[in-house]
């Protein structure tokens, strides 16, 4: 696929791109044509690992944003057999942020939840760049009722920068709608897998992020705030925001370390977005099997495992004397 | 409308932020004999706003209270058992703005006598046994990280262990902090997860949200309340004003995100002034019968 967009480190990548496919334009190639055209490849390949294996924080933070970056509904098209999406929270509207219905992976029926950050400006002024309302959080929620009513797994793709920072979604309760959903998501009795498929923002991620597999992709990110953000708070102006990337630890392997994903899942070549295919096939055979392990567990030990994966998280000291009971 | 842009806004090394090296006049009762009260500007004799629950003796605005002062007011005398305190932070990150977070720290308990931003533990409120926490604002604006999560976590799970009634009083300007990065985020999730338990055993959790509660704390433990109580015109809201602002690029309405603006949109039971909480929260309690 060839990109529409093209970040700076990917700038060298795309120029040897442009005079391979040159070359294999010609008619009638020559031996030595040919010779050099599988040279190409192989320089490109490498230059891929090299730019790709060496990105900073800051980098994955461009390329978890990447405008052709697979997204929850060509996820979507490309992973299930059918979608029946179902709308609305029932108390306000239907966000566009939050997507949500039955859908068939192989032969796992599932209720499928991803947010859509909008492929094109349409989309985008609908999704309002994949930050939700309340309402988004509550039919979000609503539908993971129905599905552990129907004893259906639930699978969730996270990707927004936020939940969305309005004075509608202040009144209409942003704080309680995310609060409810940790609380419930966690009593859910049936088996919820979580995939941070691009930008993990903080609460508004979070609000779909309580699973029994939490994994993310290899060039997506998961923080308490966005890079610009914390440097805005920390170092007074947005433009330390790289800087705040690499103090932030958000990326895969740290986030591995902390014990918040189950696991880094490896992105093609160049990253999800010039493979859409190959992303969402290794997407598909992550989901599909944690799902078939995941529904050997009765109900009980489905919960008390999550309750645990959670209760473990974080780091502190403890002397030995206390006034604990 | 171009005057309610971002414009509006003084530039950022003015706004006396958190870096830990401005003065805080926003948090608690400042140093020195006479304070100006942030909401009449009437100025006022500090012993007697301490004496006064932290209240103005003139508008009754509403100071903020030192987490240990609060257990005084709230509990009866010398009932409350601490837990927990055995609990500090690291340094998980490894995390450095204007001064090491793991100097901050050392800072933040020098200057508050606190180890984290949470006291916990078990008292009486007018004879009746509860488990109580309550987030400080004087530590590093409430935030919430992992000691602060584990701390709570633990005491929701005592609280179900012991059939208790839970108080948590919530300040926290801060959300989940920054400074331990994820860590703080999935706090929220711990806490939330062991409030589900605790409610679905048949637990009374009180929640008071009290100036300031925000961000992550605001969209975990704080807002889970079987029954939320409010102080008046405590700032509660998810995103901060600042950013709302910057998003919507039009003045906020007036009393944006204060209890009342709560209450009125439906997110909060009853505004209780100080001086009642005790009171009000005991007779709670006796309605629920735990």
């Amino acid at each position: 696929m060839k990109p529409q967009y093209v970040l700076p480190f990917e700038r060298p990548i795309v120029e040897l791109e442009e005079q391979l496919s040159k070359l294999e334009s010609q008619p009638g190639p020559t031996p030595t044509t040919l010779e050099s055209i599988r040279n190409m490849r192989v320089e490109i390949a490498k230059l891929k690992r090299d730019v790709f294996e060496n990105l900073n924080p800051w980098e994955t933070v461009q390329v978890a944003r990447h405008q052709d970056r697979p997204q929850a509904r060509d996820y979507i098209e490309l992973i299930c057999d059918e979608f029946i999406e179902l709308h609305g929270d029932r108390a306000f509207g239907d966000d566009r942020a939050i997507n949500a219905g039955f859908a068939k992976i192989d032969d796992c029926k599932v209720l499928f939840i991803g947010q859509h950050k909008g492929r094109n400006l349409k989309e985008r002024n609908e999704c309002l760049y994949g930050c939700a309302h309340p309402e988004g959080y509550r039919k979000a929620l609503l539908k993971m009722q129905l599905a552990a009513k129907f004893n259906l797994p639930i699978v969730c793709l996270i990707d927004t920068p936020g939940a969305y920072p309005g004075i509608g979604a202040e009144e209409r309760g942003q704080a309680y709608a995310i609060a409810v959903n940790l609380r419930e998501m966690s009593q859910l009795p049936v088996p919820i897998v979580c995939i941070v498929i691009g930008e993990g923002g903080s609460g508004g991620a979070l609000g779909l992020g309580i699973g029994d597999y939490v994994g993310i992709l290899q060039f997506a990110y998961y923080s308490v705030i966005s890079p610009e953000g914390c440097a805005g708070i920390m170092w007074k102006s947005v433009e330390f925001a790289s800087k705040a990337a690499h103090a932030l630890k958000f990326t895969g392997p740290d986030l591995l370390k902390f014990g918040v994903v189950d696991e880094v899942i490896p992105e093609p070549l160049g990253a999800a977005h010039r493979d859409h295919r190959a992303m969402a096939s290794t997407l598909k055979a992550t989901i599909v099997r944690n799902l078939r392990s995941l529904e050997t567990l009765s109900a009980e030990s489905l919960l008390e495992r999550r309750y645990q994966k959670f209760r473990r998280i974080g780091e502190f000291e403890e002397t030995l004397v206390s006034g604990a009971s | 409308m171009e005057a309610s842009r971002m414009t509006s806004d003084p530039p950022p090394q003015q706004r006396g932020f958190d870096n830990g090296e401005t003065p805080r006049k926003k948090r608690g009762v400042p140093e020195g004999l006479w304070i100006q009260c942030e909401s009449c500007k009437s100025t006022v004799y500090r012993k007697q706003v301490e004496q006064n629950l932290y209240l103005c003796p003139d508008c009754s605005h509403h100071f903020i209270v030192p987490g240990r002062v609060r257990i005084q007011q709230l509990l009866d005398e010398d009932s409350f058992e601490e837990w927990f305190d055995n609990l500090t932070s690291k340094d998980p990150l490894g995390f450095v703005d204007s001064k090491p977070y793991k100097d901050r720290l050392v800072a933040e308990q020098k200057k508050t006598g606190l180890k984290d931003a949470c006291i916990a533990g078990r008292g009486y409120m007018r004879g009746r046994p509860l488990v109580f926490a309550l987030t400080d604002s004087s530590f590093i604006m409430g935030s919430m990280g992992s000691v602060v999560g584990e701390m709570l976590t633990r005491s929701v799970e005592e609280a179900t262990r012991l059939k208790l009634p839970l108080v948590i009083v919530s300040g926290s300007g801060g959300g989940a902090r920054m400074h331990e990065g994820i860590l703080s985020l999935m706090q929220m999730g711990k806490v939330s997860a062991a409030l589900g338990r605790y409610q679905s055993a048949g637990g009374l959790f009180i929640s008071v949200l009290t100036n300031p509660t925000m961000g992550g704390v605001a969209a975990s433990f704080a807002s889970l309340g079987d029954i939320t109580l409010a102080e008046p015109k405590a700032l509660v809201g998810f995103a901060g004003p600042r950013v709302v602002r910057a998003t919507c690029k039009i003045a906020l309405p007036a009393g944006f995100q204060t209890s009342e603006f709560l209450l009125e949109h439906g997110f909060v039971d009853r505004i209780v002034p100080r001086p009642e909480l005790r009171t009000e929260i005991s007779r709670l309690i006796d309605y629920c019968g735990v």
